[in-house]
């Protein structure tokens, strides 16, 4: 990975299963939303290739890579509603263009879709109307409109208050548990980490590679990396002993 | 909140054990100058060596930051001249904030690091930038193109809606600005003429004159300049907006174009609406006129219409017609394309908005040089 000249990370290899959440964690500048956007096919890696049930993604055909993009499901830090539609439009706008329902049916979808996301009676707002986490939420049942195999999420918590961080790693679980999806999340905040990620890995800024990966509360336990542990402990003390915060 | 006043002067004093005691004296609040270290560099090297520096601040009143960056000064010449630096001798507060200043090591492994590039090196980047600048105007283009293509085939993935909506904003929306200007420059280009046809007793020509240069020329070209400081303006800010709250991403990942989406219906509504804005455009430019020579030069106004009509052929019409769609092509490509280029910060938005008009403005200037030599080549 690399803008330029400027190698961002190299030698990253890792295994995302089917139905788990998979945390990429490291600290600020360290490549996880560069690695993201690769993932996503927003930004073409500058050596190796991202697989998908066994197929490379940048190796294959446009074509085949715009159907590919149809089973993702992206999260934006922002939100990324598009603001001169309605919440309902922006959720049924990839049904309008990627399925031959009717008008009827696709407004029908979206309303649950954002019903699924506690939106309900917000079909009509605009997003400059709602919260910053009401946005994230109907981001999430924008990502959800086309039923994807997996989400990818970039810093769900960035600028959530505590308990709309903690109701949105809940209904990620929810989801995760009743749609049978696989997610990815790239995030630095420990308490999402400790609860919903299944597998992580660690990206270091200092050796530009994987540093740590597995599931995250055996990091914080097990690991010996003194940067791993100082990351998972908020370097608050190495040496104490660490209890990992209760399963929501 | 306090006046400033000025810095007290030093006091230093040698001690038996060869420290070398430097009193802190008042309020250090002035933010106009600080002590220079030379003074304490100066002091220390009279009178042998000294083998530590303390402070004495029991006369020390309010203090602010600039006290903290003479202390660590001080620091620095007791590293350089390897003078042991007594900082426990400062009040806590203050030492703590130098310890604090001095604990955090410069984190290197996150950032570029910024080097001063050889002359050659320059030279390379710019063509490079050259290069890719142009790569990505081609590359705008091929895709809008395809675009065009694809919506031939009625594939094109727009709303109807936002076409309409485009038209809206650069069509009737536009229309107060565009009549002024017209307005004025028809006023313009008939005062200028009347002054000196007049002289010739060939005043009636004025309508000749004022016709035939709006309707060939100034209409179309002050229209275009019009809607790209305006229209362009705004698709570039528009997009360039989208960008940095990543709604541009949102329609790659789910496979939209964006082109599709957003730079096609801003085309359609250029291409739509140029020609009627231009026709607009040169029948004000032509009331202009008709009110100067009609105040200035008493011509009949059944005489003014019956020359410009004369004056104005179909096809001098019809050229300026289809000069005015195309600048509204280059204004609406223009402003997509900064727009789209745009970076993901709030001031790559400005730069955006800027690089558009003034990219938007160069080219309708050279395409109408370029229209003028192909009309003077095809007898136009």
């Amino acid at each position: 990975m690399s803008y330029g000249s400027f190698v961002v990370m190299r030698d990253i290899n890792a295994r995302v299963k089917r139905g788990e959440v998979f945390i990429i964690m490291g600290g600020s500048g360290c490549g996880k939303s560069t690695l993201l956007r690769e993932m996503i096919g927003l930004k073409e890696p500058t050596r190796g290739d991202i697989y998908y049930d066994g197929s490379p993604f940048w190796a294959s055909p446009p074509e085949d890579r715009q159907k590919r993009l149809r089973s993702f499901g992206v999260l934006f830090q922002s939100g990324a509603l598009w603001s001169s539609m309605t919440l309902a439009e922006n959720v049924g706008l990839p049904l309008g263009e990627y399925t031959e329902l009717p008008e009827s049916d696709i407004a029908e979808i979206a309303r649950l879709k954002l019903a699924l996301v506690g939106l309900k009676g917000f079909e009509d707002y605009y997003p400059s109307q709602i919260s910053g986490g009401m946005n994230k939420r109907a981001g999430l049942a924008r990502a959800l409109a086309l039923d994807p195999d997996i989400l990818f999420f970039d810093e769900p918590s960035a600028g959530l208050d505590p308990i709309s961080s903690r109701n949105l790693d809940r209904l990620i679980l929810e989801l995760r548990d009743s749609l049978g999806a696989t997610f990815v999340v790239v995030t630095h905040e420990l308490a999402s980490i400790f609860t919903i990620g299944d597998h992580a890995i660690f990206l270091d800024a200092g050796t530009r590679s994987v540093r740590a990966q597995g599931h995250p509360r055996e990091l914080l336990l097990r690991s010996t990396d003194p940067v791993v542990r100082e990351f998972l402990t908020r370097g608050d003390s190495v040496s104490q002993p660490v209890v990992p915060p209760p399963v929501i | 909140m306090s006046e400033a006043t000025p810095v007290s002067p030093l006091t230093f004093r040698r001690e038996a054990d060869g420290c070398f005691r430097l009193a802190l004296s008042g309020d250090w609040l002035d933010r106009a100058h600080l002590p220079s270290i030379e003074i304490v560099a100066a002091e220390l090297a009279k009178g042998g060596t000294a083998t530590a520096l303390a402070f004495d601040t029991t006369g020390l009143g309010r203090w602010n930051s600039g006290l903290i960056v003479f202390i660590l000064r001080c620091a620095d010449l007791c590293q350089s001249q390897r003078i042991e630096f007594r900082v426990e001798t400062l009040p806590t507060s203050l030492g703590r904030l130098i310890a604090l200043s001095q604990a955090v090591p410069e984190r290197a492994d996150a950032a570029i690091t910024l080097e001063q590039p050889q002359f050659l090196q320059k030279v390379g980047e710019s063509a490079q930038g050259v290069w890719s600048g142009g790569m990505g105007i081609a590359s705008f283009l091929g895709e809008n193109i395809l675009t065009l293509g694809r919506m031939a085939r009625g594939q094109a993935q727009f709303r109807g809606q936002d076409v309409l909506l485009a038209m809206q904003e650069c069509g009737p929306q536009a229309l107060g600005i565009v009549a002024l200007i017209n307005f004025l420059i028809g006023l313009i280009m008939a005062f200028v003429g009347a002054t000196g046809l007049a002289r010739f007793g060939a005043g009636v020509y004025v309508a000749d004159l004022v016709a035939i240069a709006s309707v060939r020329e100034m209409g179309c070209i002050m229209t275009g300049i019009i809607l790209c400081g305006r229209t362009g303006a705004a698709f570039a800010a528009q997009l360039g907006t989208m960008k940095v709250s990543q709604e541009i991403e949102a329609f790659q990942t789910f496979g939209i174009s964006p082109i599709d989406f957003l730079v096609l219906p801003r085309i359609l509504a250029m291409v739509a609406m140029m020609p009627l804005l231009c026709l607009f455009a040169d029948l004000i430019a032509i009331l202009g006129g008709f009110l100067v020579a009609a105040s200035m030069l008493h011509i009949d106004p059944g005489l003014y219409m019956h020359r410009t009509l004369d004056a104005v052929s179909l096809t001098t019409f019809l050229l300026g017609i289809c000069k005015g769609t195309f600048f509204g092509v280059v204004v609406a490509l223009t402003g997509c394309l900064r727009g789209m280029q745009c970076g993901t910060n709030a001031a790559a938005v400005g730069q955006a908005t800027t690089s558009a008009v003034v990219t938007g403005i160069t080219t309708i200037v050279a395409a109408d040089g370029v229209f003028a030599v192909l009309c003077n080549a095809l007898k136009i």
